[in-house]
């Protein structure tokens, strides 16, 4: 029987794929197995099963300590040879994407990263993801025997945890100690925001010229209780925002129910992360701006004058 | 000190259009990907500070890239490997690594290798892991900052959840950041003068390759569709005045459901 190992460094991940993974277990006729690698492995066994998983692989190996590319992937790559392994899911995290590459040539595996979209095709699972920069989805299939996806995460929402046991398998790894050492850690800027997350998106872009401006847009997003991200520039160039609050190809992918786009062109690398939001709508003053061909409702102006009478307008209805 | 940059030619992204959904390609020009020049500039960097070392670029592309090539030559490096062949178009990322890897192992000489962290048309991220993985080498993925000394490089690396510094011994594989610098742009002389740098054109045989190894008959991923996503929108563009326009919105957006709940 064909087997579908998750592993993603983000258990939260881990687990929607795992959701996901019991789904298309079903369909193929498959088990859904999952591989918790480093220290405080074992003890996170219960989550997965709750999750969907059949069986769980575990390593607290000491070689697996710090997260190193090389030592992952030989760690999965020994787990996938063991079982029968056929689809390897790992979440689609920066290391997971360099986890898939590295695992995949182990394993002489096709492989495909950054999915948003995954479903079962021929007893095969086909795949979409970005690909010309945004401007277009290619849907994919792996070809090879053993076959290496990254998803990413919140493609699948997480399912109901269920009362379940399953089989925990203690790995025996034959590993060496990383090449790489880590030797600091450094927290990023102090931002928790959480844009995945959001009900109500503002986003600013490189038409926002004066930061000053951003005050009244800070009073906009306060009376719709909505979030505030950006584009690149005021990220990367300006530095006005943490790049966590930057969104897109390289970013955040959003889904709100409404997202307000003010003073951005549109560009493909953007609008990525917010093609799925409900209801979007843009504040530009070029009639002619790219976002208008994906808003819902659009108005040609300035912001400086249109944020300041919607924000008139929304404390009149309080 | 040996290094290898690694850089693919893509269409110009913001140049293709959609026409009944399907990417148009015709006459848009093959630029360097963004990250493929941080690359490119890093390992300029890395020169200029050691004082001696040679740069060879290992490139993909078209025909096309006999002139494209000068950019990267112009910016430092030293000499050229172009896989330009037909038989390489259509690889997948391990194709692609597969190709990278015969190159810079007949290249011989090797102590850190350097690539974008992504092409900058799909971002898959696989072709310098699998690359790696191929070659043996150490890596470290998403450099914002390198310092390569007495056979060590130490890198910090923008990971999802923090700033990771890493130490390695050479030889090493790198991929950089786009924040890791601003990549120069050559001066007319620069651009003249690289013209003469030594370019060579190697083809699947070149590689010890036969002609089912490259190209897509190689290839472990098959593209069943490469489509623009179709868009549902109600495109209402809100008319009149500045109130009307915007007692219109807050009105729509009532009745959406999203405002005023």
């Amino acid at each position: 029987m064909s087997e579908i190992l998750v592993y993603s460094y983000i258990d939260e991940t881990a687990f929607e794929l795992v959701s996901a993974g019991k789904a298309f277990a079903k369909e193929l006729g498959a088990t859904v197995s999952a591989t918790l690698l480093g220290e405080g492995a074992a003890a996170k066994a219960g989550d997965y099963f709750a999750y969907g998983a059949d069986k769980v692989y575990v390593s607290e190996h000491p070689a697996l300590t710090d997260f190193y590319v090389g030592t992952y992937a030989e760690a999965l790559k020994q787990v996938a040879e063991s079982g029968d392994v056929e689809f390897l899911l790992i979440g689609s995290s920066k290391r997971g994407k360099e986890l898939a590459g590295r695992v995949a040539q182990k394993l002489n595996a096709g492989a495909v990263t950054d999915a948003n979209a995954v479903r079962v095709k021929d007893g095969n699972l086909e795949v979409d993801r970005y690909a010309f920069g945004g401007n277009t989805v290619a849907s994919q299939v792996v070809t090879t025997p053993k076959k290496v996806i990254s998803v990413m995460s919140k493609t699948f929402e997480l399912g109901p945890r269920e009362e379940k046991q399953g089989e925990v398998v203690n790995l025996d790894l034959d590993l060496e100690d990383p090449p790489v050492k880590v030797v600091e850690r450094r927290d990023k800027a102090g931002d928790e925001v959480n844009l995945e997350e959001a009900e109500m998106l503002i986003c600013v872009g490189r038409g926002v010229q004066a930061k000053e401006d951003l005050a009244m847009i800070e009073e906009l997003a306060k009376l719709l209780g909505a979030e505030i991200g950006c584009t690149r520039t005021p990220a990367s160039d300006w530095q006005w925002f943490s790049e966590e609050r930057m969104v897109g190809l390289s970013g955040k992918k959003c889904k709100p129910s409404l997202y307000i786009s003010i003073g951005i062109s549109g560009q493909i690398q953007h609008t990525v992360g917010v093609v799925d939001s409900k209801i979007i709508v843009a504040v530009n003053k070029d009639e002619n701006a790219p976002i208008f061909n994906i808003t819902d409702y659009g108005i040609v102006g300035d912001y400086a004058v249109v944020v300041p009478k919607l924000n008139e307008k929304l404390k009149s209805m309080r | 000190m040996d290094i290898i940059v690694c850089m693919k030619q893509i269409p110009d992204l913001q140049q293709i259009r959609i026409k009944e959904r399907k990417p148009v390609l015709e006459n848009v020009p093959l630029v360097w990907g963004d990250l493929d020049k941080n690359a490119m500039e890093e390992a300029a960097k890395v020169k200029e500070k050691l004082g001696e070392a040679k740069i060879t670029v290992v490139a993909k592309g078209s025909d096309k890239l006999q002139q494209g090539i000068l950019e990267p030559l112009a910016m430092g490096a030293d000499e050229a490997v172009l896989l330009t062949d037909p038989a390489f178009a259509g690889s997948d990322s391990l194709g692609t690594a597969r190709l990278l890897a015969k190159a810079i192992e007949k290249i011989g000489a090797y102590d850190l290798v350097m690539l974008g962290e992504g092409s900058t048309d799909n971002y898959s991220g696989v072709v310098a892991s699998a690359l790696a993985e191929r070659l043996g080498l150490s890596e470290m993925t998403y450099v914002r900052e390198l310092e390569v000394e007495g056979g060590k490089v130490r890198a910090v690396r923008n990971m999802d959840e923090s700033f990771e510094v890493m130490e390695a011994d050479l030889p090493a594989l790198v991929t950089v950041a786009q924040e890791i610098n601003e990549p120069r742009l050559p001066k007319f002389m620069a651009i003249r003068k690289a013209g003469s740098k030594p370019r060579h054109e190697w083809g699947p045989g070149d590689l010890g390759l036969s002609a089912d190894e490259v190209g897509e008959n190689a290839n472990s991923v098959e593209v069943l569709s490469n489509l623009a996503p179709e868009q549902d929108r109600k495109n209402v563009i809100l008319q009149g005045n500045l109130d009307e326009q915007v007692s219109g919105l807050v009105d729509a957006l009532t009745k959406e459901g999203v405002v005023g709940r």
